[in-house]
């Protein structure tokens, strides 16, 4: 398969998270506006930290406390992306700063949608799984900041089940030995069980630990 | 300028983070177990974000009918071999429906 094919390949995947993202990036938008942060402040942090999970926690506790706290809540929330880069590395290509350019179309759903199985992923599908995705993430934020819609209509269309049914497809496709689906376990179980004592962002990071199944030998290690 | 610093200071650290795979082991391939953790990460990531997306902070955002549109897209997607997107839309479809209700 050519890197273009790939790229579509990859664009075509990411239409139902494309959409999820749109409504976030209105979400974000609309809940951006409430707080006063104006227009330039938004758009800019979508077009170029494009993180819903830090953009919403930053959004949450500027106010709310020290700036410093906030950053830094923000900030480790993403930790998961240490975890996921390292995963990324062995697959990308040419000088490291070529590397660390194309990890930044590092985020969940393209992650997954790049992994081609062992630990490898095809680099062409998770940036063009990225781009729509980035693209609706900033058109979404600037129509939240104009329309400010109600937050509940777009739970009346079912919105919310866009992201975690898209998850539970790919999850489906994803576990394809006992291994896997005992490490998937491990992880829904680590995120289910510290939700109840911490944020949404630090129990994913902690459910990556999950993934250390993999350190126990299998057959074909004999 | 205390607002335009913090939103700088999350952009930048949120590239490095991303980053921080190729910044910090360069060429170097990981040894063998470690690509077999590596394997994982993608299905775990998954599972928790599920959970995540359906539980909500505290577990306060448990909705039986988010759920169940949820489990029409994966019974749509198994057993009647929808189209990822269909299957996705046929879940938000019966949320909505049950919403209405």
């Amino acid at each position: 398969m050519t890197t273009r094919e790939s790229f579509v390949e990859g664009m075509r995947a990411a239409v139902g998270p494309s959409a999820a993202t749109f409504v976030l990036g209105v979400s974000f938008g609309a809940a951006a506006a409430t707080a006063g942060w104006g227009v330039a402040v938004p758009l800019f942090f979508s077009a170029f930290a494009f993180s819903g999970s830090a953009q919403f926690s930053l959004l949450t506790t500027f106010e709310t406390g020290s700036a410093f706290a906030a950053v830094t809540s923000a900030v480790l929330i993403n930790a998961r992306y240490l975890v996921m880069g390292v995963a990324l590395n062995d697959s990308l290509h040419g000088s490291r700063a070529s590397r660390a350019l194309q990890a930044q179309a590092l985020v969940d759903a393209s992650f997954v949608v790049a992994h081609r199985g062992d630990g490898r992923f095809d680099i062409a599908r998770l940036v063009g799984a990225t781009v729509p995705q980035w693209f609706c993430w900033l058109v979404g934020t600037a129509i939240g900041l104009v329309l400010q819609p109600d937050a509940t209509l777009l739970d009346k269309l079912g919105a919310d089940v866009i992201f975690p049914a898209f998850f539970l497809l790919l999850v489906l496709d994803e576990v394809r030995s006992p291994r896997a689906a005992i490490a998937a376990l491990c992880g829904a179980a680590i995120a289910g069980g510290l939700l109840l004592v911490t944020e949404p962002g630090y129990a994913l990071l902690a459910a990556t630990a999950g993934a250390f199944v993999g350190v126990l030998p299998d057959r074909t290690d004999r | 300028m205390r607002l335009w610093a913090a939103v700088l200071a999350v952009t930048v650290a949120n590239w490095l983070l991303k980053a921080s795979g190729p910044l910090v082991l360069g060429h170097r391939r990981l040894p063998r177990a470690a690509r077999r953790v590596v394997a994982l990460v993608a299905p775990v990531l998954l599972a928790g974000l599920i959970v995540i997306e359906l539980a909500g902070p505290d577990w306060d955002g448990l909705d039986w009918r988010q759920i169940a549109g949820v489990a029409a897209a994966g019974v749509g997607r198994v057993a009647l071999r929808m189209p990822m997107l269909v299957a996705v839309l046929f879940g938000a479809a019966v949320t909505a429906g049950l919403r209405l209700l």
